[in-house]
């Protein structure tokens, strides 16, 4: 009897933590959401370059490699992930501002896109309440695999295959959303600053990725 | 070759070298998923996928 008590009292307490790193993740995620667009469009307001979207970008890795592990389980994490979704943002900059003088259309539709697909996915997550943890190898590959073709098309400068791997960023990133949300349900994660950064990265890839192919196939210059 | 693209060639490449161990570990270490495990993914990538030719449409 004690022990079902304790069981049933261990699973509560399990229950509240994840849905209190659920919402602590949310909420974190919509403020650097917001963030990330004020700081996209100061980059997009001082017509940035690529060379320095590129520095930004350089940093926010270099962040979210060697800072944000070292500070997440602390406060010191909150203002780390604000920057390093912050400079994300502002590389985003050269980007959208060559979408917004080629057609302005395709950057609302993006977004509004992105963010249809996000929810989506995560509904989908968070009521079916499926594992995902299963594609943790195939999410890794594929990021390698499009991660080297992208590399490689630097030297060779494919349109097709550029548009290849928007597509492949668009599959692996809605797989990311899923992962990430799944394994925040199931306990996997209960670093909620780690789950925003993460789930942010998916966000702006996705993003871009579709910018990419609706300025491909929404261009008929 | 400018600097832009070597310092792009400099990110990939580390990013690479970081995800590499990552990766294996994950082949070792990740569970199996099973038909339904999988038909549970396809479900919602097919999903995206058709929004995504709907919002292509909508842009041409």
């Amino acid at each position: 009897m004690y022990q079902n008590e304790r069981v049933i009292s261990h699973s509560a307490e399990s229950v509240l933590a994840t849905n209190k790193v659920l919402r602590n993740t949310y909420a974190l995620l919509s403020m650097t959401l917001v963030f990330s667009a004020v700081a996209a469009f100061i980059g997009v307001a001082m017509n940035l370059s690529y060379g320095m979207a590129l520095v930004a970008d350089i940093v926010a890795i270099v962040i979210l490699w060697f800072v944000l592990p070292r500070t997440a389980n602390s406060a010191a994490g909150i203002p780390v992930v604000f920057a390093f979704t912050g400079l994300l943002g502002l590389g985003l900059g050269p980007v959208l501002n060559y979408y917004l003088a080629v057609n302005p259309a395709i950057v609302m539709t993006a977004l509004g896109g992105t963010g249809v697909i996000f929810l989506g996915l995560s509904a989908y997550a968070l009521t079916t309440r499926k594992d995902f943890s299963f594609m943790a190898a195939f999410l890794m590959v594929g990021m390698f695999v499009v991660l080297g073709a992208a590399l490689l098309n630097i030297f060779l400068g494919m349109p097709a295959l550029f548009l290849a791997l928007n597509a492949a960023v668009v599959m692996i990133m809605s797989g990311f959303i899923l992962y990430q949300t799944s394994a925040i349900i199931h306990g996997g994660e209960t670093n909620y600053i780690m789950a925003t950064a993460s789930l942010f990265l998916s966000i702006l890839n996705l993003f871009q990725a579709l910018l990419h192919l609706l300025g491909a196939f929404g261009n008929n210059d | 070759m400018g600097w832009e693209k070597i310092g792009s060639v400099i990110l990939l490449a580390g990013m690479l070298i970081f995800i590499f161990p990552r990766m294996r570990q994950a082949i070792k270490h990740s569970p199996k998923g099973s038909f339904q495990d999988w038909k549970g993914f396809l479900i919602p990538l097919v999903a995206v996928i058709l929004f995504i030719m709907l919002l292509i449409s909508m842009v041409q």
